[in-house]
């Protein structure tokens, strides 16, 4: 079934798009993350331009964060002080990287930071996640059970000027410091079209020490809002936003969205953490080969 | 703004004498609607070639006919190894590349012309004047335009089908070309050339204009002129759906 993009100015068959948003949606619910790591490589492998993909993927993510939130929020597990101050850093954020996407637009070295972008943190942060899950598959199957981390957050943290109480994230600590991890992952979705939450999760876990329970909810309340932003702000800039290519991507994802959320409480977590982590060490090793690689296309046509 | 894409030797040949042939072309379609179900389309390029007094020549003509698309003022990007990762290291820029063109002939565009006559009437994607604006040596713009014309082609931007224009009793002709789906809006020239011993003697020219109708032309002006509106609608059906794949899901 081949449906034409206003926008992106090509025709794609509809099912595979929905597919895609299906899988992605299936990942988004099942982790708690957005999965727009995975919606834009895979939609320019499709052949839909960077720039478009970036922007349409946005708005993919909003849709699958919806309901995520709502569904914490009646749990109570959402920090709005901490979700209101990771906001307003992602705000800023993604207004900085709107001029960081111009700049390196007019370079022509988008594709290559991009590309480089991903493989840092997913590998980065895939690593770091292997690690953790092994340890705790590990202690599973030994039936020792792991001495519980130190919940604690990282001393840099600790340095920063003036201190907040954030109570349901069982933390005092300085708003700036979620505040600039707000701001790194709102220039990261304006850039990658990712919500951020695969670098929010482990980053409220391991730099803020975060209590558990609040960590996913707070990060989807951040992701829904700065997705939201950004979408505004490329309807505005880059106006590549494109309605048919969102909507595609969002009536499969919204789907996969709600059977991911079932399937996750089926299964132990730790299974969960390890085949996300591998996930995103795959997606990391895929896009740094596409670094070294000979790539398909030599050459580029940028229209002016 | 109807313009017609008439070049410097077209001119001069609407000028020359009365007991030249003439071609009477036509088209399938003068407009090219992009809808929804947009996948391309297929032209349809004929036509007659009236000779004065009806007098056939010994030796049968041969007809070329090119279709181009909008020029575009473009920047290209070429990736080489550096430090072990591919980046874009080395660019040129082009004036007037078009955006689209398709090329049909009767034989071999070798066997009917000479190199000088085909790089005038720019006939085949080898042949393209593209107007670089940019300080780069020759071979490098050769470098260039040889991976322009392969990216187009590739794409089902730029097409050659020499060989399959069709004439029939040396006075009817006709040819098929393919127009991509990733073809941008604007007005297209088809132009026939009727070629006699390398020359060409007669020429005309057919605009296509091709656009987006109906919800596709919307769309495009919508994100461009209404763009707060447009970013506002792309969050709502994002939020609304979301929220209502939720709520229905609480009910099963």
């Amino acid at each position: 079934m081949d449906l034409y993009l206003p926008i992106a100015n090509l025709s794609v068959n509809a099912l595979v798009i929905i597919g895609l948003g299906g899988v992605v949606g299936l990942l988004s619910g099942m982790f708690g993350v957005g999965g727009g790591f995975l919606t834009t490589p895979l939609l320019i492998f499709y052949g839909i331009p960077p720039t478009v993909a970036a922007a349409s993927a946005a708005s993919q993510v909003t849709g699958a964060s919806v309901s995520g939130v709502v569904t914490h929020m009646s749990r109570g597990t959402v920090d709005f002080r901490m979700g209101g101050v990771l906001i307003a850093g992602g705000v800023v954020g993604a207004g900085l990287g709107v001029f960081i996407f111009r700049l390196l637009q007019s370079l022509g070295q988008i594709d290559t930071v991009i590309g480089i972008l991903y493989v840092l943190m997913l590998g980065g942060i895939g690593s770091l996640m292997a690690k953790e899950s092994i340890q705790a598959l590990i202690a599973l199957k030994t039936g020792k059970r792991m001495q519980a981390r130190k919940r604690r957050h990282h001393p840099l943290v600790a340095a920063l000027p003036t201190r907040w109480r954030f109570y349901r994230s069982g933390l005092y600590i300085s708003p700036l410091a979620p505040l600039l991890l707000g701001m790194a992952t709102g220039i990261l979705t304006m850039l990658l079209g990712v919500g951020g939450g695969f670098i929010l999760v482990p980053a409220m876990l391991y730099l803020l020490g975060m209590n558990t329970q609040s960590v996913v909810g707070t990060s989807l309340f951040q992701i829904l809002f700065v997705t939201i932003a950004t979408t505004m702000m490329h309807a505005m800039t880059t106006k590549a936003v494109d309605l048919v290519l969102a909507l595609l991507l969002l009536i499969g994802s919204v789907t996969g969205a709600q059977v991911g959320t079932r399937l996750s409480m089926t299964i132990r977590p730790e299974y969960l953490r390890i085949l996300l982590a591998a996930i995103v060490l795959l997606v990391a090793a895929r896009m740094a080969l596409g670094l070294g690689w000979r790539p398909d296309e030599i050459f580029t046509i940028d229209v002016k | 703004m109807r313009a017609h894409h008439l070049s410097l030797p077209m001119l001069a040949l609407f000028l020359s004498g009365a007991d030249e042939p003439k071609l009477v072309p036509d088209v399938s379609q003068r407009e090219v609607e992009i809808q929804y179900s947009f996948t391309g389309a297929d032209l349809l390029l004929f036509g007659a070639i009236v000779y004065p007094d009806g007098r056939r020549p010994d030796k049968p003509a041969d007809i070329v006919v090119v279709l181009k698309g909008p020029e575009q003022s473009i920047t290209m990007r070429e990736k080489q190894k550096v430090a072990g990762i591919w980046v874009n290291a080395d660019r040129a820029r082009f004036r007037s590349a078009p955006s689209f063109y398709a090329m049909a002939s009767s034989r071999p565009i070798d066997r009917i012309v000479d190199e000088r006559t085909a790089a005038i009437y720019e006939m085949g994607v080898d042949k393209l004047q593209l107007s670089p604006s940019s300080l780069n040596d020759s071979a490098e713009l050769d470098r260039f335009q040889a991976g322009l014309v392969d990216l187009r082609q590739r794409n089902g931007l730029f097409v050659e089908k020499p060989g399959t224009v069709e004439i029939s009793d040396g006075v009817l002709y006709r040819a098929r070309l393919p127009l991509s789906a990733r073809v941008i809006v604007g007005d297209y020239t088809a132009e026939t050339f009727l070629v006699q011993d390398g020359r060409v003697v007669a020429a005309a020219v057919r605009d296509i204009h091709v656009r987006k109708s109906g919800f596709e032309q919307f769309m495009a002006v919508a994100a461009e002129r209404w763009s707060f509106l447009y970013g506002l609608t792309a969050i709502a059906l994002a939020v609304g759906m979301g929220w209502a794949a939720g709520a229905i899901a609480r009910r099963i």
